[in-house]
């Protein structure tokens, strides 16, 4: 692959990566944690939002934030025509080779 | 059939399952026994991810945590799932690219230098030395109450079966299990959170049940408002409101979050996929595995404490059910009759308060407490004895790939056939069960809270290392030794001078910050991370041929940067 083509793959994979961690670090440490207190002033059924966010709600955003991920990635790899799936790739560890 | 045959039962037939997928799995070759020969599906390696991932501290001990911290228990939730985000995005599709057997394999390489090999070698054995031993402890207990043998011979058991299928099959043999142990504990796990939460709360979800109402038996009102009732009424504070500060919170959950990115045996996990994108789906598939365990233990925690008061408060000592008595034998329920009127008072001052619960037993005792049926009391011992041993078999492996491979082969004896290389990580596994079985029948008093503090030491070596590695072309050997030295030592000393130099000083006004020795491993990887980039600045880059190997881990497939 040309430099251009990996610089700009590596581009948008960074920005991919950056706004899923966002996400992750609003819904952990801002939401389940600094503002915690405001967000129990919410009700729901029988939980406090806070709380809920605090003890389970996290969790599920936790899952789908890696499940999006992987969609992202894999659309991303087809454009770049990266896509080679069923096959081993990158250096198979069974390769005996030394290099340090 | 009471609960001890039962318990024989159930432990008799996953041991023979864990043994029979040993001996059918046997490892041929060091890629077999170091990463099962790279190729694991990526389902198969999410199950054994959760399984090495969950221990017994996960397993006995979080809920029983949680039912006790209320909403401060929150750290331990979202600080162990929160750090497989971290992992998914920053580590494991790069690292599987990268294609080696060990985390020291990639410092090593990486940092082109044998001096942060032997450094991440010392770290990867530190950490996972640490928390195999709780492992095992986890397992005297289960073995000691449950089966009545003694813990001694518990341990001794728990470390043949362990010993057996690690040497035999290494990686191939430990993934396998892996995924018979995920099974199991998880079965184990959520049968009786099922059983309790129709019985509370009607609802056989106990993710909802959770927030739920309690039916008419129990008074009725949302679990939670009743909760917060009796905790307040017995002066332990609100289930639902926090009693730590909010920064020290903060900061726990960040340090259980990049110690969970920078423990070696989950990171190792990835190398056994067969390539990057199952790399990314196996993270995914085993945060699923996590969550299910994991959003269910906080309702779990709910139940038991309800409970707990219920049963116990004010009720007559000898009236007490079979369970209560069973759990004092072991001395992990004490009650003293202070005002000798023959009831338990059970409140938070400590002049009135007459029992003392340890936290351990509340997932272990849960179902007793709710009068389940026997067979869910033993299958639950069944699946804590998974849980420990699949994680200390996990850990295992570590130490013996990063003293057999890192220590031997890459660092000193290059010489060395494969034949000889196998036969030294068996012996090194050998020799580790032994020693973590000694500690585990001669507990120091510090092991179980040490095992909190892996996460922190994990935290504040790896984590910055490797995601910089990745990240930051130019981070060179000189920038990342002297940050995991400064991370590592940082940590290390700050744990060690609040537990055991000066721990009068171990309270929150005594903390620097107000930050507790359990948080300051993110700290650490502030300090690690400032201390690499500042040394990498004022040294020279890294040589051509590395900043070609992080080119190339970026792209997933065969493609290669020019």
């Amino acid at each position: 692959m040309p430099d251009k083509r990996a610089h700009h793959y590596w581009r948008s994979n960074l920005k991919i990566v950056a706004s899923l961690l966002s996400v992750w670090f609003f819904i952990s440490f801002v939401c389940g944690i600094l503002l915690v207190d405001v967000l129990d002033t919410i009700r729901i059924g029988g939980f406090k939002l806070g709380f809920w966010i605090a003890q389970q709600g996290s969790i599920f955003v936790f899952v789908v934030l890696i499940f999006v991920y992987i969609h992202l990635m894999d659309k991303l790899d087809d454009e770049y025509n990266l896509n080679k799936s069923n096959e081993s790739e990158g250096q198979n560890p069974n390769s005996e080779e030394v290099s340090s | 059939m009471n609960v001890q045959i039962w318990t024989f039962i159930f432990v008799f037939l996953t041991f023979g399952l864990y043994i029979g997928i040993a001996i059918w799995s046997r490892a041929g070759s060091t890629s077999d026994f170091y990463v099962a020969g790279g190729g694991v599906p990526p389902l198969a390696n999410g199950m054994a991810t959760a399984a090495d991932w969950m221990s017994a501290a996960s397993f006995i001990s979080m809920a029983g945590l949680i039912s006790f911290l209320g909403r401060d228990g929150t750290f331990y939730l979202m600080g162990w799932t929160g750090g497989y985000v971290l992992l998914a995005l920053l580590l494991a599709p790069y690292l599987r690219k990268f294609g080696k057997f060990t985390v020291p394999d990639f410092i090593g390489d990486r940092y082109y230098s044998r001096t942060a090999r032997l450094i991440a070698v010392f770290c990867a054995v530190a950490i996972s030395f640490v928390y195999v031993c709780g492992q095992m402890q986890g397992a005297g207990i289960v073995f000691s109450r449950f089966l009545e043998v003694d813990i001694t011979t518990g341990v001794i058991i728990g470390m043949a079966i362990v010993f057996f299928y690690a040497v035999l099959g290494g990686m191939k043999g430990i993934t396998y299990t892996q995924v018979a142990q995920y099974c199991v504990l998880i079965f184990a796990f959520m049968v009786p959170a099922i059983f309790i939460s129709i019985l509370m709360t009607g609802v056989p979800i106990p993710q909802l049940g959770f927030g739920a109402e309690l039916t008419e038996a129990f008074g009725g009102g949302y679990l939670l408002d009743r909760l917060d009732g009796l905790s307040e009424e017995l002066g332990f504070g609100v289930y639902t409101e926090g009693q730590r500060s909010t920064q020290d919170v903060f900061f726990i959950t960040a340090a259980l979050m990049f110690g969970t990115a920078g423990l070696p045996h989950v990171i190792i996990r990835f190398f056994t996929v067969p390539n990057v994108r199952d790399a990314r789906r196996s993270a995914g598939f085993a945060l699923i595995f996590i969550a299910i365990l994991y959003t269910t233990a906080p309702a779990v925690a709910a139940f038991a404490r309800t409970n707990l008061i219920n049963t116990v408060n004010n009720a007559e000592y000898t009236a007490m059910p079979e369970w209560f008595s069973k759990w004092e034998t072991t001395n992990l329920i004490a009650f003293d009759d202070k005002n000798g009127d023959g009831r338990i008072q059970y409140v938070a001052d400590p002049e009135i308060n007459e029992l003392s619960v340890n936290r351990d037993i509340m997932v272990l005792a849960n179902p007793e407490i709710a009068g389940l049926p026997n067979w869910v009391v033993a299958l639950v011992a069944a699946g804590a004895l998974a849980a420990a041993l699949s994680t200390a078999a996990g850990l295992l492996l570590v130490i013996s790939t990063a003293v057999a491979h890192d220590f031997m082969k890459r660092s000193f004896m290059p010489s060395i056939s494969e034949r000889q290389e196998l036969l030294y990580a068996r012996i090194a596994i050998f020799v580790a069960v032994l020693i973590a079985g000694y500690v585990g029948i001669n507990p120091p008093a510090y092991v179980a809270q040490v095992v909190a503090y892996a996460f922190g030491l994990a935290a504040a070596s790896f984590f910055p290392a490797i995601v910089l590695g990745i990240f930051q072309k130019r981070m060179n050997k000189q920038g990342a030794i002297a940050g995991m030295v400064a991370g590592f030592l940082f940590t290390a000393c700050y744990i060690v001078y609040f537990k055991t130099i000066n721990p009068v000083m171990d309270n929150a006004d005594g903390w620097w910050m107000g930050i507790s020795p359990e948080g300051i491993g993110t700290l650490g990887t502030l300090v690690n991370l400032a201390v690499s980039l500042a040394v990498a600045k004022f040294t020279p880059e890294p040589p051509a041929e590395v900043q070609t190997i992080v080119e190339n881990i970026r792209l997933p497939g065969e493609m290669r940067a020019v």
